[in-house]
């Protein structure tokens, strides 16, 4: 941090062009998913006896435990995004820690779900709404993974004690990727498990 | 924006209560067939439990209108490229 | 990292390359991306001269289908997402908009310097994808590019990590515009240059992740099969169409709309005068890149869209006319009764008027559905689009690179050279490009190795064009070189201009300024001929 370019003087100017910053970056992931919504929209309208049938393979309860299992995440993660706006970066470590966790049983049930499929020799090459429902929950747990790997940099981040009040730049930005990845499974969950 | 105080904690303890119960709903309806509704309904409540996410665990509810413009500009622009293709699709 | 003054060398003061590799200087974060892409530029113009060579004859001579196929496909490729999306925002971008503004660097840094190696990367994969090239044009078309044989899912992925790099950039620069501006740098004394790659920028973050998922999705069809492009599933081959031109038509306001920026810069600087219409050309910026967003469908209508689709898409592409106009209108307008000289920039700057009325004005026959359908996939499509985007982007290009080459290097270049280069170019585009406006209106079709005896004469001619526009851009480069080795010292402001990069020393130390510039108007109060500014 001390090479000049690291300086934009004011902290407070330098969260707010982090902000900025975060908030473009979901801009283009809105897009990136948008693609496959546009995607979506096509065929469903194309065959709409065909996403009828195909979303009952599906496991509805296992989708809305998943469903659960984010919203329980998105919690912690502003709870700990307010323990650093207080100070308290041990109850942060435990709130991101906990977020971390809920990722993992997240990506474990998306994981028994998809071998399950498999089993039943349902893949990606299936039809179209299996390649949809295949590459927009795989490209979603991609960013779950991607976000765990994020928010455990975080907690790694407050054990070294980078973090304060007056610092919270890495916790507020990881937290609110992580709240949009949320944002896109409530939208997958009934797309893809409940209207087919 | 305002730095936690335990009221901070309690919206957001409210706000989880009505996404856990808005799934709950939406799970619920999808077991009863209301035709086309089924997905009306479905995206309405999808984009009311996006909304609150947005509103108070994002904080968009305290941002300046910068922010605003870049929260939004790029849902336009996903409006713009699903019904630009289906203008094509649905009316060849 | 501090820039030694004593050295006079400025930001360019450290040696050796890991004082590039690892530099968080924008300033040699862009000068790495100007090399590379030039370098790029030069590969895929050889390609170009390949296929004129091969046209010189009716028949197919010197290569088979396949290979004329695999060249037309690199050319394409390399000079879009190599050389002519990156060259000037990464490139010059990057060099002059913190500059522009008055900061002393990008927001990110470190992004910025990711940014770059990430586009290493993907040109990477790009080359491995060589090993079994392309051969299905630049635009990968389903259902061909899933079946192919070529290694369509590597180039795909280089093509998926240059997007990447191409979206980092511009959130960088949005971040930057916003927030990093100098005291009393308001909106309205931006830089013209600044708005369109303000414009750009907004493209690249929104457009560009349309075709990072398109081309995973291509890959993937290709792996594991996915359905989403293929008919026999009941997947749509047009739907990749939409995707993909939802990115390819905005993103050819990526090219055109930071090479408009520079003219706006160039003009007022050689006519000393004000430009004219500031807010006009600002905003046309912005309009552009909106209304550029509106008008994908343009690109397929032989694709078998819907009858409404095409009238929409149609209707809604002659729109994009107006505020390009408007700039033309104004530029013109700035130069009436202006104390013209004809320095180098200048001239390119010149040039792109010239030649993007010409291309942009053979537009509208291809927005009309009507014509659209006759002229589709011939010479005159070719001829448009090279009147557009080499006439007007690469024009604008050569114009920044010499109207900034003193600033970049602090050497000054022969200007004698650069004109003779100049004129080279002119001459040389011209002749090779508008013989294809004749046959493409005469009917003959792109993409082919071999054609009707009946052009002949005017393919021949184009290749003499080709040969001398290749040697005008090999005298252009000779000159940089030269003028690197062993051109005058620059002075700080060679062409008395009054924008905030030249303020700086040329060539400028890391930090750009000694102390951040408060600024108190814009940058085209131009009142006096020739001489330092009032």
């Amino acid at each position: 941090m001390s090479s000049p370019h690291a300086e934009h003087g004011d902290p407070a100017v330098a969260f707010e062009t982090a902000k900025l910053g975060i908030w473009t970056f979901l801009a283009t992931e809105v897009l990136l998913f948008g693609a496959l919504f546009t995607a979506y929209a096509v065929y469903r309208a194309k065959f709409p006896a065909l996403f009828q049938a195909e979303h009952l393979k599906l496991d509805r309860v296992l989708g809305t435990v998943n469903t659960v299992v984010l919203i329980t995440s998105s919690l912690t993660v502003v709870l700990g995004v307010d323990a650093v706006r207080k100070g308290k970066t041990r109850l942060l470590q435990a709130y991101y820690g906990a977020t971390v966790l809920l990722g993992g049983v997240f990506l474990c049930v998306k994981y028994v779900e998809w071998t399950a499929e498999f089993s039943h020799g349902v893949f990606p090459g299936t039809n179209i709404f299996f390649s949809l429902y295949f590459v927009m929950t795989g490209l979603h747990g991609l960013h779950v993974f991607l976000g765990m790997c994020v928010l455990a940099y975080v907690v790694l981040l407050a054990r070294k004690g980078r973090l304060s009040e007056n610092y919270t730049t890495p916790v507020e930005m990881s937290g609110l990727y992580w709240h949009f990845v949320d944002l896109v499974w409530i939208y997958l969950l009934p797309l893809l498990y409940l209207i087919g | 924006m305002n730095h936690g105080t335990t009221g901070a904690r309690r919206t957001y303890i409210a706000v989880y209560a009505a996404l856990v119960a808005l799934t709950i709903v939406t799970v619920s309806v999808s077991y009863v067939d209301l035709g086309m509704m089924n997905v009306v309904v479905a995206l309405l409540i999808a984009s009311a439990k996006a909304s609150l996410v947005a509103l108070f665990f994002m904080h968009l509810k305290g941002e300046n209108r910068l922010v605003w413009g870049f929260a939004l500009v790029p849902i336009l622009f996903l409006l713009l490229i699903i019904f630009g293709t289906l203008v094509d699709t649905q009316l060849r | 990292m501090t820039g030694n003054p004593e050295t006079g060398r400025g930001y360019l003061a450290e040696r050796g390359w890991r004082s590039w590799a690892y530099t968080l200087d924008h300033k040699r974060i862009g000068v790495m991306y100007l090399l590379t892409t030039i370098a790029f530029f030069l590969v895929g113009g050889v390609f170009a001269l390949l296929l004129r060579l091969e046209l010189l004859s009716p028949q197919a001579k010197y290569f088979s289908d396949h290979t004329y196929n695999v060249f037309f496909t690199l050319h394409g490729a390399m000079m879009i997402f190599l050389f002519i999306i990156p060259a000037i925002p990464s490139g010059l971008g990057n060099f002059f908009i913190p500059m522009h503004i008055g900061a002393r660097d990008v927001a990110f840094p470190r992004l910025n310097l990711a940014s770059y190696w990430v586009f290493v990367a993907g040109f990477l994969v790009v080359l491995a994808s060589l090993v079994s090239p392309m051969d299905t044009g630049w635009t990968f078309y389903t259902p061909y590019s899933a079946k192919t044989g070529a290694a369509v899912a590597t180039l795909s992925f280089g093509i998926f990590l240059i997007g990447m790099s191409s979206i980092l950039t511009g959130l960088n620069f949005i971040v930057t515009i916003h927030k990093l501006r100098a005291p009393g740098m308001s909106w309205h004394r931006l830089p013209l240059f600044i708005w369109g790659m303000y414009s750009t920028s907004i493209i690249q973050v929104v457009a560009t992740p349309v075709v990072g998922v398109t081309f995973l999705l291509l890959a993937l069809e290709r792996l594991v099969g996915v359905a989403f492009f293929d008919p026999a599933k009941g997947g749509d081959p047009v739907l990749f169409q939409h995707f993909f031109w939802f990115y390819s038509h905005p993103v050819v306001y990526v090219m055109i709309l930071p090479a408009m920026g520079i003219v706006s810069e160039v003009i007022p600087v050689f006519s000393r005068k004000p430009i004219f219409g500031y807010a006009a050309i600002a905003y046309s910026s912005l309009a552009i890149a909106f209304i550029g967003f509106l008008v994908w469908g343009h690109h397929m209508f032989t694709s078998a869209m819907s009858p409404l689709a095409n009238a929409i898409f149609s209707f809604l592409t002659f729109f994009v006319a107006v505020p390009t106009a408007v700039k033309v209108f104004n530029w013109i307008a700035t130069l009436y009764k202006g104390s013209i000289t004809f320095e180098s920039p200048m001239l390119y700057a010149l040039t792109f008027i010239f030649l993007f009325i010409i291309g942009g004005l053979t537009g509208p026959f291809l927005a009309a559905l009507s014509t659209n359908v006759q002229l589709h996939d011939t010479y005159f499509v070719v001829a448009h689009f090279h009147y557009t985007m080499m006439g007007g982007t690469v024009m604008g290009f050569f114009a920044g690179l010499h109207y900034w080459f003193p600033k970049m290097t602090g050497k000054m270049l022969n200007e004698k050279v650069a004109r003779i280069a100049w004129a080279l170019v002119f001459i040389g585009f011209n002749v090779t490009f508008f013989t294809m406006f004749i046959v493409g209106t005469r009917g003959m079709p792109r993409r082919y190795a071999e054609y009707v005896p009946k052009f002949h004469a005017e393919n021949v001619v184009s290749t003499v064009g080709s040969a001398i526009l290749a040697l005008g851009i090999l005298v252009m480069m000779w000159n940089f070189v030269q003028g690197l080795r062993k051109g005058a010292r620059a002075p700080g402001n060679p062409w008395y201009a009054l924008s905030l990069e030249w303020q700086s020393a040329s060539p400028p130390e890391t930090e750009n300024f000694h102390e951040v510039p408060t600024v108190t108007a814009w940058p085209y109060g131009y009142g006096t001929p020739k001489g330092p500014p009032a």
